[in-house]
């Protein structure tokens, strides 16, 4: 069984249909690529896939659970993080409180215990501060823990949206646009973490991406997008070389 | 780790108000107490808590509320209620007293979780408006309000004394717009700081928690806090009401400081409302320190004036002019760094010239 399959999902905003039709099936561990020329629909099916938006039609189940129309929160506890393509961080925390907020559901303790700071208090949040560290170290953000998350340049603050993501224990995880103003640097070094979170949080990746060296370097499956449809899906290479695609993205 | 940090701070915190009491008790031990000022003290540690509290709903949870003075009044008619329904039963004024923050707090808190179930689904202006209009409603409600107590309990109106219909034995609580009378003077400094110190010490440890943290994480981005599994509704009520909560403690020290409560425009109006939110955003947004030092200069400030006679409101709007634009006006902002420099480099030669 598929870790995450969607059947027939759709949604329609006034009279435009944002996404018809589609659906998809991800095994665990994949690193599955979604693409697409602008406006084709991507960041409305990450909408879809986390509760942002109710689908009109089809179902979303994950590792056989149903999983559709339920609001965003309870989403996120059944296993799907997200990270967004404006970057989307708690700008006024520090890079530590970011991670430890993606922390909340799994490290306990009420909110009287925090404000008489009962031994609980003390024993929790030492092991939050530990199992954040451990994630920003994956993501050689470490250094900065005590910075202002907006004052992180703006490669580290999609890494650090990563990190914070992760905290919530996902089964599976979606990027969105994760390279995106990043240089060709940075990107490389983005594929090796992205491929190493993989690896070693044993994790299934859906990703937007624009950057075609990204896409092909680190994805195994590929489904591209066009107007709210999917024009074609499988192996990377077969997709790319595909003479639609092609015509989709440059035109005729 | 930052947590000595944060440590530090809020301990510099504790020790301005334990110093402040110390300073108090120097002046009055030689003789330096005016009676001004002695009148002023429970007033003073009343606004800060009001504006420490309201830091909680508009700086930490980031929703502009105007109607502090609602939950405040609210507060300050229920703790003087039990005050004076408990006059026979419970001789002992300190208990009564204490009973009275307690219930007062409640109150306040349960009205909080009451307002802000419909109310924090709204945003922004929509829900300043909103809150404004409760707090206007809280104390229309109370001016006609009736309530009185005879052998054979509480009696209810809201047209005047005599529809009470009370037996001879019986006491009017709650009399209209006159209030309530005759409320015992219970208010001392000493309890109004201990007070004061309860308030840091629940928001402070309140805001460095877990709960605090999704508290802020809703402010920043409300959409990402979602998405990690933050549940919106539930922290936004819980910051509201515990605000609101702070806000019926100050209300209760209102109550006990005079002798008559009456819910008028000028205590409970929204004037207030917004002059609480002028110490918050005079102190700095999510600066708990700040907006106690505030609410503090602010007070004071009309009283020290006083000898001015006409040219009193005058320098107080020109002082808080000045203060706003060197709190925010980019321009000042540098200025006060340039400032912050030279007088450091200024220190660091002579204690130099020192070593």
């Amino acid at each position: 069984m598929a870790m995450l399959e969607v059947k027939n999902l759709g949604i329609s905003f006034g009279g435009l249909k944002a996404v018809d039709d589609f659906s998809v099936a991800i095994e665990k561990g994949q690193l599955y690529g979604l693409i697409g020329p602008n406006g084709a629909g991507k960041t409305t099916i990450f909408n879809l896939l986390t509760g942002v938006y109710r689908p009109d039609t089809g179902t979303i189940l994950l590792n056989g659970q149903n999983i559709t129309g339920k609001k965003t929160i309870e989403i996120n506890q059944c296993g799907i993080a997200r990270t967004f393509q404006n970057i989307r961080l708690f700008k006024d925390l520090s890079v530590l409180d970011n991670v430890k907020a993606g922390l909340h559901n799994h490290y306990r303790y009420s909110t009287v215990e925090g404000i008489l700071r009962l031994p609980r208090y003390y024993k929790v949040e030492k092991q939050m501060d530990e199992r954040a560290m451990e994630l920003l170290k994956v993501f050689d953000l470490d250094g900065e823990w005590d910075y202002k998350a907006s004052n992180l340049p703006y490669g580290k603050q999609r890494k650090l949206e990563i990190a914070r993501a992760l905290a919530t224990e996902p089964k599976l995880l979606l990027l969105d646009e994760p390279a995106a103003g990043m240089n060709p640097n940075e990107t490389a070094e983005l594929m090796e973490t992205i491929r190493f979170v993989r690896d070693n949080f044993d994790m299934t990746i859906l990703l937007i991406e624009h950057d075609m060296k990204l896409v092909s370097g680190i994805c195994e499956r590929l489904t591209v997008l066009n107007f709210g449809q999917v024009l074609t899906q499988g192996e990377t290479s077969e997709v790319l070389n595909d003479k639609r695609v092609i015509t989709a993205y440059l035109g005729e | 780790m930052n947590k000595n940090k944060v440590r530090m701070q809020n301990g510099i915190t504790y020790a301005i108000v334990v110093g402040c009491w110390i300073l108090v008790q120097i002046m009055d031990k030689t003789g330096h107490m005016t009676s001004l000022l002695r009148g002023i003290l429970v007033p003073l540690c009343m606004y800060s808590i009001l504006a420490i509290s309201l830091n909680l709903t508009v700086g930490i949870l980031g929703e502009l509320s105007l109607g502090h003075a609602g939950f405040m009044c609210v507060g300050a008619f229920s703790g003087a209620f039990l005050t004076k329904c408990l006059e026979n039963l419970l001789p002992n004024l300190q208990l009564r007293f204490f009973l009275a923050i307690l219930i007062g707090a409640a109150v306040a808190g349960i009205c909080g979780i009451l307002i802000g179930i419909p109310v924090l689904r709204l945003k922004g202006d929509y829900l300043a408006i909103v809150t404004l209009a409760f707090g206007e409603i809280i104390k229309n409600l109370i001016n006609v309000m009736y309530i009185g107590l005879d052998k054979s309990g509480f009696h209810f109106s809201i047209k005047d004394t005599m529809s009470l219909g009370m037996d001879e034995t019986g006491v009017v609580i709650i009399k209209g717009a006159q209030g309530i009378t005759g409320t015992p003077k219970a208010s001392t400094f000493l309890i109004a700081v201990v007070l004061l110190l309860i308030t840091l010490f629940i928001v402070l440890n309140l805001i460095h928690s877990r709960t605090g943290r999704a508290i802020m994480s809703i402010r920043d981005n409300r959409i990402a806090a979602e998405s990690i599994g933050i549940n919106i509704t539930k922290y936004k009520l819980m910051a509201f009401s515990i605000s609101a909560a702070l806000a019926g403690v100050a209300g209760v020290l209102y109550a006990h400081n005079l002798s008559t409560l009456a819910a008028t425009p000028k205590n409970f109006g929204y004037n207030m409302s917004i002059m609480i939110l002028v110490f918050v955003v005079l102190g700095g947004l999510g600066n708990i320190r700040g907006s106690m030092i505030a609410a503090v200069v602010l007070t004071l400030l009309p009283e020290l004036l006083r000898g001015l006679n006409d040219y009193r409101m005058l320098i107080y709007a020109v002082v808080l002019i000045v203060m706003m634009l060197f709190n925010s006006s980019p321009r000042a902002i540098e200025l006060r760094s340039v400032l912050l420099e030279r007088f450091r480099r200024k220190k660091e030669p002579a204690a130099k010239e020192a070593a």
